[in-house]
């Protein structure tokens, strides 16, 4: 059953067109990956989604919901919740504060942020032991912890995951991602946006590939792993080990 | 030595009120960007409500002076607040999305159409508040004197900037403003409305102006409309010297600058207070322009 659905979305900066009309669909879940080179349109597609951006014209639909014209404030009540790229956290805040702020929507209920904390730390449990430490001395792989754990205090049904990968060691990279799973099996629908095709095919079940702005392919991930195009293009395989 | 004492009480007395006046400056600064060229007028606005409260028969008696003058602190900081609400709801929220310079533009034409609004309903004139407003009570403490309005603005001054600080520091709200502060994208991705932080901030900063201008209006009788740009001058430069943005920074910078203009008040000539402060203003934004204790820095990593 869809929970997330794009409709021939058109979004815009200024005069330059940035997304020119893609359809997508995330079923309840799922994990979906939104793979393309720098600047074809997939952070655009995400910040789109979390109201950060207006779109030009087209749909999104979150369940009965239409998000394009709300504010991103109430996206987030929804239940969709956006962990940007390049994990943003705010580094003069203890990691403790930016966990609470990710249950914003639920700051009149310290027992529902109480268990929030709870279950990230289970999941992070390096982010317990840093609780009090300002979010800005944390290495890069406990603040894209950080980043996620936040996220996940608002109790999201679909988390929208941009770039997790980025800067971060192979080791760490392996570690996130079975977090990811970890999430998904807990029933979080994903939508994750990855440079790192590799894995990104490996974890999601379907994925969608942009190229400047439109969708260029899509499909069930295990055939998209086996597609010439994207083997070239996006797994580095060379053609000739692509015909063996 | 007792000199000394004497002007460092007087200098903490008139630093208190600079502090709450740079408040509003560098929250606004913090959240915004923006320096919010009417916000000495907030102050001058509230110096004037007090006034008005003061002389009408709300100090009839019936509760002792000390309870009614917090009474018309309180009232003019909530009228002040509303004003406050409705100015940034009107002349800079349109201007969201524009220029910096814009924004700067329509604060200055606040500023004017606020004095100007002043001038009508209360008289191009100075005004006093009455003698009668405060008690002439002195306590000599260790060889020095401190009178009833000193006691009552450091009262109410610290009072206000303890309540501040914990309410920033402590509360979950006050964690999403300083969220705010460093990245308004991703406080919105946390659920958090931006303009109604915005709207809070605008509440707070003229709130606090407004509580500086009554006591200094109570302190020094005399209150013109034209002093929202002298005080709030002075407070900007207060504000700049902790590191605007700052908001440990703008209490430190208030008490400091107060206690610097009273001494040279002291030793050196009361006529050439101002001159110290403006002094202090250029020297400070062309050596030290993140101010003495360090800019609000939001670590980008």
């Amino acid at each position: 059953m869809s929970l997330l659905e794009l409709g021939d979305v058109h979004i815009a900066y200024g005069n330059v067109k940035a997304v020119k009309g893609i359809d997508l669909v995330v079923n309840d879940g799922e994990i979906v990956t939104l793979l393309g080179a720098n600047g074809a349109g997939k952070t655009t597609t995400l910040r789109a989604i979390s109201g950060l951006l207006r779109l030009q014209s087209g749909v999104i639909r979150f369940g009965e919901h239409e998000l394009q014209a709300m504010p991103a404030h109430k996206i987030v009540e929804l239940g969709i919740c956006h962990v940007p790229e390049g994990r943003r956290v705010f580094g003069t805040l203890t990691v403790e504060e930016n966990l609470n702020l990710g249950a914003y929507k639920y700051r009149n209920d310290s027992g529902r942020v109480q268990l929030g904390r709870e279950r990230v730390y289970q999941l992070f449990p390096r982010l317990e032991e840093r609780q009090r430490q300002l979010a800005g001395t944390l290495s890069g792989g406990e603040q894209q912890m950080l980043a996620i754990g936040r996220g996940l205090m608002s109790d999201p049904r679909v988390l929208l995951l941009d770039e997790p990968s980025l800067g971060l060691a192979p080791k760490l990279v392996q570690e996130i991602f079975r977090t990811i799973c970890e999430i998904n099996r807990q029933g979080v629908t994903i939508l994750l946006v990855e440079q790192n095709a590799r894995i990104a095919l490996r974890v999601a079940e379907r994925a969608y590939v942009l190229e400047t702005g439109r969708i260029a392919l899509s499909g069930e991930s295990l055939e998209l792993r086996r597609d010439p195009r994207v083997q070239q293009a996006y797994l580095g395989v060379k053609e000739a080990a692509g015909l063996s | 030595m007792a000199l000394f004492i004497e002007q460092l009480v007087n200098g903490l007395t008139v630093g208190a009120v600079y502090s709450l006046v740079a408040l509003g400056y560098t929250m606004v600064y913090g959240v915004m960007r923006m320096i919010n060229f009417a916000h000495g007028d907030f102050f001058m606005i509230g110096s004037y409500l007090g006034f008005t409260l003061v002389s009408s028969a709300l100090l009839g008696g019936a509760i002792p002076l000390w309870a009614a003058l917090i009474v018309v602190v309180v009232l003019s900081m909530a009228g002040v607040a509303l004003l406050g609400v409705i100015v940034e709801r009107a002349a800079y929220r349109p201007l969201r999305r524009s220029s910096r310079l814009t924004a700067v533009v329509s604060a200055i034409g606040v500023s004017i159409f606020l004095q100007n609004a002043v001038m009508l309903i209360w008289g191009p004139r100075y005004r006093a508040y009455p003698p009668w407003s405060v008690p002439s009570i002195t306590w000599q403490v260790g060889g020095i004197y401190i009178n009833f309005m000193q006691v009552l603005i450091l009262a109410v001054s610290f009072g206000l900037m303890v309540a501040l600080y914990l309410f920033v520091q402590r509360t979950t709200v006050g964690a999403a403003i300083r969220a705010t502060a460093i990245d308004h994208d991703t406080a919105r991705l946390m659920g958090i409305d931006v303009d109604q932080i915005i709207r809070l901030i605008f509440l707070i900063g003229p709130a606090l102006g407004a509580a500086a201008g009554v006591l200094l209006g109570l302190y020094y009788r005399q209150i013109h409309f034209t002093v929202g740009w002298t005080y709030g001058l002075k407070a900007f430069t207060a504000a700049i010297m902790g590191g605007i943005g700052n908001i440990p920074g703008a209490m430190v910078g208030g008490l400091l600058l107060g206690i610097l203009e009273m001494l040279g008040a002291g030793y050196i000539s009361s006529a050439w207070k101002d001159v110290f402060v403006f002094l202090i203003l250029i020297l400070l934004l062309m050596f030290r322009p993140t101010g003495l204790l360090g800019e609000r820095i939001a670590e980008k990593v």
